[in-house]
């Protein structure tokens, strides 16, 4: 068979009745990997969402749920040199960066062998040797810190590139202004990308963004850009590694990624805003099925090798909140460990409950 | 006539009637309309008044708070949502450098009548930049008005005075009161800003607090008052800025002791500013140091276990109360340990 095509009657029809082209070889291999990768965010996400019904996750924890592909396709394109920073809806980039599940779920349980030492929780993950630069809480917080990780790359000479993911709504924030053009104007190595899965938390992208089209705000700062079906793991890949090659050659590139947010913006929102048909859609988009099935069309998965891959995610999700749940919660010892990193004189550790300067008790008078 | 109602009905409530009154109230926010509010404060007042009176924003803090700056300086009466009190950071400068100078800066000529709602609390590992109490900010200008309602039917009559007010208000919610129940009065009586109340009279200690510290001094000397037979007067700041010097002072003269809440850090807190306005107004009748008790000088970590370190307990306020009478020397053998 050639490298070119498999077959061009494999490919699988997609909503709207076209039919993609088949995969070579490369493609095909490529898409299994990505596919049972997507499966195992898919699952521990899953595995998540339950351990904050169990109360044993806490704080606001927001899923990757329909952004598998997505998240899949950016970060294979990425190096192992390459720094990643992201927004709070960051768990599966931390697996694919290389970290353990089972770490970042202990992050999210909040114990000592979470990836912040259960200090960060969900939104906060952060591992310097996978050069996961953190998730961050505060919309557009992360866009000028990965600037800078940039401009500290593009000072010093190296090769690296910066990825900085965000979300539709972020880019109204003016960060996202203000970094873009700074990126631009010094000739950053970045990939500022933007998941659009439609909404922020309940307001649409035409609501909240005057131009919908969001790569084209890249124009703004003669900076290039593209926009890329996210729910396609292998074009989201393909799509990001030529910006990741603009970037490594000191052009900082806007890379739009259009997704779908299969839930609620976070655990516990039930999304009450979205109409049925809306939810409906969602479901036959989901890229788990589409990809799944696409395999399948093509030939490179059966049913049993399906089940097999989803089994294994779920173990992979178990053994994470297994090894979650048996870490020991922080000592509240540790709570001044880090303040500061520069030891000071006069830092203050005193517990809430504790006087600045202890009082002499008098004796009790007689009542 | 009174009602019951939750601190979340009291402020909705309160919104809307305002809206009915004043055309020039508009509502402003980030998922304050179709979502209906993080909080659900604002639930249902877009289907009722339209997306001209109630606007969903984008998210950009600056922008739309500085918007509504703008807008209150030709006569619209604004009331912004800030989704939490962590987030008006992002709009810091536009408050702090605008909204409490324009009066000033320029002669007195423009007033901002500007409500900036935003709901504060931790203790929910929201982690280290979304557990923040930070109205200290806003109380440290001069030009800013800052009240933080502990009740229900403060919530209300607060919320009408700061939107009939002509300069900037920061109005303090807190997570953790929205679902606390209490009697609200009908009718149209706006608080006077500036003004602290005395929620309980007692002759022993005063124990001082604000928000969500003001529900826990009430309760607290409830409970003290059943199991110890302790007579704790509870001051309710109400409002941050301008401070009602004094109502503390006079109830220190009355209680000579004195402990603080806070939810915040002790290090420059509002608890600060109380402790120095005791020493300065009420030296002389002081029996014990006034004692603060406040946060742990650490960003908050998302861990339970060391948050609920890092925070104050009940138990933290009780002991306070109680090493405070001792170092009074008026605690009653019966309620010695
Ligand atoms: C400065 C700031 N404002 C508001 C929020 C509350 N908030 C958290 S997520 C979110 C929506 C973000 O939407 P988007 O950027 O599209 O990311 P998504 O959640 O869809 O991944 C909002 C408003 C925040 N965290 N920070
Ligand atoms: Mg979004």
């Amino acid at each position: 068979m050639s490298e070119r095509t498999r077959s061009a009657k494999k490919g699988s029809p997609s909503a709207d009745g076209s039919v993609p082209p088949g995969l070579t070889d490369e493609e095909g291999r490529r898409l299994l990997d990505f596919y049972r990768r997507m499966v195992v965010i898919r699952r521990f996400e899953e595995r998540a969402a339950r351990g904050y019904t169990q109360a044993l996750i806490g704080g606001y924890c927001h899923l990757n749920l329909g952004e598998e592909a997505a998240v899949v396709g950016l970060v294979a394109a990425l190096d192992e040199r390459d720094y990643l920073f992201t927004n709070y809806r960051e768990h599966g980039y931390a697996i694919e960066r290389g970290i353990s599940p089972e770490r970042v779920m202990a992050e999210l349980y909040g114990r000592v062998d979470g990836v912040s030492k259960g200090w960060g929780g969900s939104m906060h993950l952060f591992d310097v040797d996978h050069r996961l630069l953190g998730g961050y809480g505060i919309v557009g917080g992360q866009l000028p810190l990965a600037t800078g990780a940039a401009l500290a790359i593009s000072y010093r000479g190296s090769d690296e590139v910066v990825m900085c993911t965000m979300g539709d709504g972020t880019t109204n924030i003016g960060a996202f202004h203000e970094s873009l053009n700074l990126a631009a104007l010094w000739h950053l190595p970045i990939v500022y990308v933007i998941i659009n899965n439609r909404l922020g938390m309940g307001t649409t992208v035409e609501k909240s963004s005057a131009e919908p089209e969001l790569a084209r705000r890249a124009a703004s700062y003669r900076m290039a850009s593209a926009r890329v079906d996210g729910l396609d793991p292998l074009a989201t890949y393909e799509a990001t590694r030529a910006a990741v090659a603009a970037a490594r050659a000191g052009a900082p590139f806007l890379l739009e990624v259009v997704s779908e947010r299969l839930r609620g913006h976070s655990v516990v929102d039930p999304a009450k805003y979205r109409t049925a048909e809306e939810v409906e859609a969602l479901t036959s988009h989901d890229p788990i099925h589409t990809v799944g099935a696409r395999l399948m069309v093509e030939g490179l998965l059966d049913a049993a090798g399906l089940a097999a891959l989803d089994e294994e995610a779920k173990a992979i999700a178990e053994r994470a909140s297994a090894f979650a749940e048996s870490s020991p919660h922080p000592d509240p010892s540790t709570l001044f460990d880090y303040t500061y990193a520069t030891p000071v004189a006069n830092d203050l550790h005193r517990l809430p409950g504790e006087p600045l300067f202890a009082a002499r008790p008098r004796p009790t008078e007689v009542a | 006539m009174m009602a019951v109602m939750t601190f979340r009905q009291a402020l909705h409530d309160t919104l809307r009637d305002e809206m009915h009154r004043d055309e020039n109230v508009v509502l402003m926010g980030e998922e304050i309309g179709v979502f209906e509010g993080s909080y659900k404060i604002t639930a249902g007042l877009l289907s009722e008044f339209g997306e001209r009176r109630v606007r969903d924003t984008p998210i950009a803090e600056e922008g739309f708070t500085g918007a509504a700056i703008g807008a209150a300086m030709l006569g619209l009466r604004p009331v912004v949502e800030i989704m939490t009190i962590n987030f008006s950071l992002l709009a810091l400068d536009q408050i702090v450098n605008h909204a409490a100078k324009i009066y000033g800066m320029f002669g007195g000529q423009a007033r901002v009548p500007l409500v900036i709602r935003t709901p504060g609390g931790g203790g929910q590992q929201l982690g280290a930049t979304h557990s923040q109490n930070i109205e200290l900010y806003y109380a440290f200008v001069p030009g800013m008005k800052v009240v933080a309602p502990s009740t229900p039917a403060d919530a209300k009559a607060l919320l009408l005075a700061a939107i009939r007010d002509d300069d900037p208000v920061l109005f303090l919610e807190n997570l953790a009161l929205y679902n606390t129940k209490g009697d609200v009065p009908d009718g149209d009586a706006p608080a006077e800003i500036g003004r602290a109340a005395v929620t309980r009279r007692g002759s022993d200690l005063t124990l001082i607090g604000y928000s969500r510290t003001a529900f826990v001094a009430n309760q607290v000397a409830q409970e003290l008052a059943e199991t110890e037979g302790l007579d704790i007067e509870v001051v309710d700041l109400r409002s941050l800025r301008p401070l009602d010097r004094t109502t503390i002072v006079e109830s220190v003269k009355r209680t000579s002791c004195a402990v603080v809440l806070e939810d915040d850090w002790l290090t420059y807190g509002i608890g600060a500013e109380v402790a120095a306005t005791i020493s300065d107004g009420a030296f002389d009748y002081l029996d014990a140091p006034v004692r603060r008790v406040a946060m742990a000088e650490v960003p908050l970590p998302y861990s339970k276990v060391l948050e609920t370190a890092a925070l104050p307990s009940h138990e933290d306020v009780i002991n306070a109360v109680y090493q405070t009478l001792d170092a009074v020397g008026r605690r009653r053998p019966a309620a010695r340990r």
